[in-house]
């Protein structure tokens, strides 16, 4: 079987979650990797709990459909654990990063994963202090590809310049790139 | 040069059009397709395309432009989904009765009710006898690779036909993945200059479109259309060989994935057979003689080449993302097991309506599938015929 790094997004819709996979899967790309990246469209609305999912691999796939065994879980919103369950049929390697700022210690006893590692990075907190708003998705970016070195730091923030460009001022893709950088080098772990 | 890009469905169709560079567009927007028509309008907004771009008020005047535009004398494309489909229904037929080539994107999404926005093909199934030729794409690249043949096969001298490029609503509009893209200059060159055939604007030899024609010549004006129609096999077969020496990328009927030495098989079309052809990988490293038949050209039907591709086949389902009501099993299974019909020995087959609606069809349903079909080619015994594929009952 082909091998594809599956991962899965938990968040709450506004969160910018799908801008998030649709990068992830375009800088992979760009790379020259085969990728996807797809939300899951339920019924769309601001602060619902959304799913998103993307695949990364060196070869090519033809896998349309949901992830349900991912090796990395992503949470965007940590008050999403206990009314989700966010670690579900997560791999026995896997890999869960937690937007919060408590400590990767206290996520893992809280998640209650006996298998698997726990990262965590206050995304939510760095965006503020960046952004000046709530948006954890660029700064989670980063950590996932510290804790998950599908990409390259470099590879995620040129696709970053280049297409947040077209849509946004120079002074927000600037923001996003620090934002990145932060969530890159403040993500925490416990094995 | 060809150059690698990382798109949505959307995008890719988006994309496709503008190296196209129609003379006229007329789309409504419509949930999957949307970002599909909001893109292109933005082509025409920045002056990308020479495009004239008719915003009507409804998908039913949008295909009656486009039948006008096409008629007028202009190379013509559309995208809709679901309900604006239907909306255009009355006019669909009136597209290949007058033989023009317009060619439509479809991206498939279920019918209400319920409402729901999700990929069923209750849309382009329901269509599939409005005398359009059908070609459906697994992926953004096939959807990509689709639209740029559809213009060949539609508007070559021999078919004269409106064809319709389906793709997966939100499985594959909405996800992005990678891609190959022509450059500009080659899909101009591949698709040449649009050729009119008696335009309405050509006021030196006044035509008329849409006349009147009762007991005396309806039947002769519907006999060419069908032959025109299962005529169009070998040109599609003609310009996917021409595709593949610019793009390296194959196209028939049909793909047949490891069929030659199988013993059980699913028949499936659009994203979901990408699906079973991973599942097929899988089963052959166990020694387990599995292999995938996904239709491309659903209108022609390709009957023969099907028949034999899958005579010596123990098992066979066939599977699909929508439900005839009432009748002897889903489309594709009536093609199919028609296809099947004289031979001495068929192969068992079973029908399968699956994924309605958006619901997910995943890697552990295909091998059900398959492991059914394993055992049906063991004990010959077919048990029922027509499920429902991991319905709640």
């Amino acid at each position: 079987m082909t091998d594809v790094t599956e991962i899965r997004w938990h968040a709450r819709g506004g969160q910018g979650t799908m801008l998030a996979a649709r990068t992830l899967a375009r800088a992979a790309i760009n790379q020259g990797k085969y990728a996807q990246g797809m939300p899951e469209f339920g019924p769309e609305r601001m602060g619902a709990p959304i799913r998103a999912y993307n695949r990364v691999s060196d070869e090519n796939f033809s896998l349309y459909c949901a992830v349900v065994n991912p090796r990395v879980v992503v949470v965007l919103d940590p008050t999403l654990i206990g009314p989700v369950d966010v670690i579900d049929g997560l791999t026995k390697d896997g890999v869960v990063i937690v937007n919060t700022a408590e400590s990767p210690e206290k996520m893992k006893e809280k998640l209650n994963i006996e298998n698997g590692k726990v990262f965590t990075v206050d995304a939510t907190g760095i965006s503020i202090k960046e952004l000046g708003r709530p948006m954890p998705n660029t700064p989670i970016l980063g950590a996932l590809i510290k804790t998950v070195p599908l990409i390259t730091l470099d590879a995620l923030l040129d696709d970053i310049k280049h297409t947040f460009s077209e849509k946004f001022s120079p002074k927000v893709v600037e923001a996003n790139i620090n934002a990145i950088k932060k969530g890159y080098n403040e993500v925490k772990g416990a094995n | 040069m060809p150059r690698v890009a990382a798109m949505t469905g959307n995008n890719a169709v988006a994309e496709s059009m503008r190296q196209i560079n129609p003379d006229v567009v007329a789309a409504y927007p419509i949930t999957p397709q949307t970002e599909l028509s909001e893109e292109f309008a933005e082509f025409v907004a920045n002056g990308k395309v020479d495009t004239e771009y008719v915003t009507v008020e409804s998908e039913h005047s949008a295909m009656s432009a486009c039948i006008g535009a096409s008629a007028a004398g202009s190379r013509v494309l559309t995208a809709t989904s679901s309900a604006g489909f239907a909306l255009m229904w009355e006019m669909l037929p009136i597209a290949s009765g007058t033989r023009t080539p317009v060619i439509m994107t479809v991206v498939n999404r279920a019918f209400s009710a319920p409402i729901n926005i999700h990929c069923s093909h209750d849309d382009t199934m329901g269509g599939r006898d409005a005398g359009w030729i059908q070609l459906y794409s697994e992926n953004s690249q096939e959807a990509y690779d689709n639209m740029i043949q559809a213009v060949r096969i539609g508007e070559d001298m021999s078919v004269r036909l409106p064809v319709m490029v389906a793709m997966d609503g939100f499985i594959i509009s909405h996800a992005v993945e990678r891609l190959e893209l022509l450059d500009d200059e080659s899909v101009k060159k591949f698709i040449g200059p649009y050729q009119s055939v008696n335009p309405l604007l050509d006021t030196k030899k006044p035509v008329t479109y849409g006349a009147l024609a009762l007991q005396d010549y309806y039947m002769e004006s519907k006999w060419q259309q069908s032959a025109a129609l299962l005529n169009s096999k070998a040109k599609i077969l003609e310009v996917a060989a021409e595709y593949k020496k610019l793009t390296g990328r194959s196209y028939g009927l049909f793909e047949n994935y490891k069929l030659d030495d199988a013993e059980v098989a699913i028949v499936i079309i659009n994203s979901a057979a990408g699906v079973a052809k991973m599942v097929v990988d899988e089963l052959r490293e166990k020694g387990i003689k599995a292999g995938v038949l996904q239709p491309r050209v659903y209108r022609p039907f390709p009957h023969e080449e099907i028949r034999e591709a899958l005579k010596n086949i123990k098992a066979i389902a066939i599977m699909d993302r929508t439900d005839a009501f009432g009748a002897g099993g889903t489309p594709t299974f009536t093609e199919v097991t028609s296809a099947l019909y004289g031979l001495t020995n068929p192969p068992k087959v079973i029908n399968y309506v699956y994924g309605l609606g958006g619901r997910d069809i995943r890697v552990e349903d295909i091998h059900g599938v398959y492991q059914r079909l394993t055992e049906i080619a063991k004990t010959g015994k077919t048990g029922k015929m027509f499920e429902y594929l991991g319905v709640r009952k």
